[in-house]
């Protein structure tokens, strides 16, 4: 029986949004099913994204996608020191990062994906795959199914279809971290004033050190084009074990002499909380099967090493590869698991996935200074 | 069967908070949801347009955001969707409003029957559904918990304060519904792959044509509020506790003692 579509991609974050833009430029039948009102809508970041993968897909992106501001600078706090560094590097083509809020973002790359022919549906659970003889030959929501020649799954660090898949195991309270953060507006001209910056540019701050529980923990700030996003990154497993909560680590990161005036006069727009996989290599699961690929968060396409977390890129990074390889399994009419292993082999090759090719070299030497 | 049910894009009350301070609601980013009833209303519709054929269209009232509540419902199921929106509409009270609609009625043409939610959340007035088969000049059947059709005859059993009274009028008739009378589906993913590929059509009073400017907007709307006020917040009281009745009693007694009241 013919398929109701060639590619059903479930979750319409940045890497299921990217893969169906490639997917429908390369003339293929997709649906997009998120379970969000909108897309976006229950994303979030810390709140940078590194654009040199982005720009593959989308050239003119600078000028179009809604990003917040460019970082030209980029601020260091370790145990009451801090260090600015600001590098001509961090502008230049290839390297350039910007501050985003992940609710308009999505949606900007969701819509390019509709534009060029992709279909997209809200506010719908997927709760379960449709599975044949070990072969995924689509998707299930409620009593409905929807069938497909391919599925790739783009739901998230929590990926629960890639887990009764048998694909990726449960999260571990010690390998997962939980980022809670704020957004809080603040006038454009004042965040440029306070922060040092001219229209259209911004700076990120880590915090080192500051919200330790146990394990390290991070603290952050963005600043956005009229609000700054604030937060804190800890890891799940250390929670239960300290009197301190998420939101009271929000609250402390918030009174840092260092931040406090920074914010003066801000109001409180936004509070959110999201899970981060540790990242790496080692924790990426098998992301092909009879019928199906892993993208994005859900194939633990993150970097988190303190001084840098990063992860759209390389979901954008893993979307472009997944999208290459369902092409080809299009064409030749083949969706067997055999046919598929190419992308984990194209994950395995990727200068950007495999970390090989690092974009943050600029951050390491600071944080050498660190270690000295 | 052809069946308009009207519909109203309400703010979500259930997401509203009170600023602590002013005591007044917080409306910033509560966000819009078709009102509750009226998913009744189209549900009914629904069930009736699957036993008997026909068509379900559903009309609103609102600025150009309330395509949004339309669209909702044609992910339900329903066929067509009209957004009566203008300038000339805003600010219209329920007689304005029920007015308009009945133009809209009147514009969408063959209709068996009309079917609305009895109230909405926000307004709580449960006056524009009963106000449109006024100037309609068709049977109103308010509060139905059931509606069936028996030829040329809409059968409802309402529900009154004494029990249910069923009533047979003669189509077209005017429904209002509240929730006893049905579970309204949520859309599937078919039904919002139907929806994409349909539009709803907005049109103003220029459009429509021959509508009475002096009926419709602010200046056609009778109600005037006069004053709107936040209700006191009434504190917390006492609750006593004690091992035994007998100490209970004693403490309350205290209390009592205390403001002098005995």
């Amino acid at each position: 029986m013919e398929a109701d579509f060639d590619v059903i991609i479930v979750g319409g974050g940045i890497a299921g949004s990217v893969c169906a833009f490639q997917l429908a430029k390369a003339g293929l039948g997709v649906l997009v099913i998120e379970r969000g009102t909108s897309c976006g809508s229950k994303n979030m970041t810390g709140g940078r994204v590194y654009t040199h993968t982005l720009a593959k897909v989308f050239p003119d992106y600078a000028g179009e996608a809604p990003l917040e501001r460019r970082i030209v600078k980029d601020i260091f706090t370790y145990a009451g020191k801090t260090v600015e560094y600001a590098s001509r590097d961090l502008g230049s083509q290839g390297e350039e990062s910007y501050s985003v809020l992940r609710r308009g973002f999505d949606q900007w790359v969701a819509d390019q994906a509709e534009n060029e022919g992709a279909m997209y549906i809200t506010g719908i659970r997927v709760d379960d795959l449709l599975v044949q003889d070990g072969k995924v030959r689509g998707v299930v929501a409620g009593d409905e199914e929807m069938t497909s020649d391919l599925v790739i799954l783009a739901d998230g660090v929590n990926s629960l279809l890639a887990r009764k898949l048998g694909m990726k195991e449960e999260l571990k309270p010690d390998e997962v971290e939980v980022g809670a953060k704020e957004v809080i507006q603040l006038d454009a001209g004042l965040i440029e004033e306070r922060f040092g910056v001219v229209p259209g540019e911004g700076v990120a701050w880590m915090f080192e050190g500051v919200s330790t529980l146990g394990h390290k923990g991070n603290g952050f700030l963005y600043t956005n084009r009229d609000s700054i996003s604030l937060g804190v990154l800890t890891t799940v497993g250390d929670i239960d074990c300290s009197q301190e909560t998420v939101a009271g680590l929000v609250d402390k990161l918030h009174e840092l002499p260092e931040v406090k005036p920074l914010l003066e006069g801000g109001k409180l727009i936004e509070y959110s909380a999201h899970l981060l996989g540790k990242g790496g290599e080692k924790a990426r699961p098998k992301l092909y099967g009879d019928g199906v690929l892993v993208i994005g968060d859900a194939a633990s396409m993150v970097v988190n090493r303190g001084y840098v977390v990063k992860g759209m890129d390389l979901a954008v990074e893993s979307a472009i590869l997944a999208a290459e390889t369902a092409v080809k399994a299009n064409e030749a009419g083949d969706y067997s698991a055999a046919c598929l292993a190419s992308y984990q082999e194209a994950v395995k090759n990727s200068p950007v996935l495999s970390g090989a090719e690092d974009k943050n070299k600029n951050l390491e030497e600071v944080a050498e200074v660190f270690s000295e | 069967m052809n069946i308009i049910v009207c519909i109203k894009q309400v703010p979500d009350t259930a997401e509203i908070k009170i600023d602590p301070v002013t005591n007044t609601l917080i409306r910033a980013g509560v966000p819009s949801i078709v009102n509750p009833y009226d998913k009744n209303a189209v549900e009914a519709a629904l069930q009736l347009k699957e036993a008997y054929g026909g068509k379900v269209t559903v009309l609103s009232m609102g600025p150009p955001a309330a395509e949004a509540a339309l669209r909702e419902c044609l992910e339900m199921g329903a066929d067509e969707a009209i957004l009566m929106s203008g300038r000339e509409f805003g600010g219209s009270d329920t007689y304005a409003t029920s007015y308009i609609l009945s133009q809209g009625i009147r514009y969408i043409g063959d209709y068996d029957m009309i079917i609305c939610g009895k109230q909405a959340i926000d307004g709580d007035t449960g006056q524009t559904g009963a106000s449109m088969s006024e100037h309609l000049n068709i049977p109103q059947l308010t509060f139905a918990v059931k509606i069936d059709v028996d030829g040329e005859y809409a059968l409802v059993d309402r529900e009154v304060d004494e029990g249910i009274m069923t009533l047979k009028a003669k189509l077209p008739v005017l429904c209002t519904v509240g929730k006893d009378i049905n579970e309204p589906r949520t859309a599937t993913m078919k039904g919002k792959m139907r929806a994409k590929r349909m539009t709803v059509k907005v049109v103003n009073s220029g459009d429509i044509g021959n509508m009475d400017p002096t009926k419709m907007g602010l200046k056609g709307s009778p109600t005037r509020v006069k004053k709107t006020f936040t209700p006191s917040v009434k504190k917390a009281g006492i609750k006593i506790e004690g091992k035994s009745g007998a100490q209970a009693v004693e403490t309350l007694l205290g209390h009592m003692k205390a403001k002098a009241f005995i």
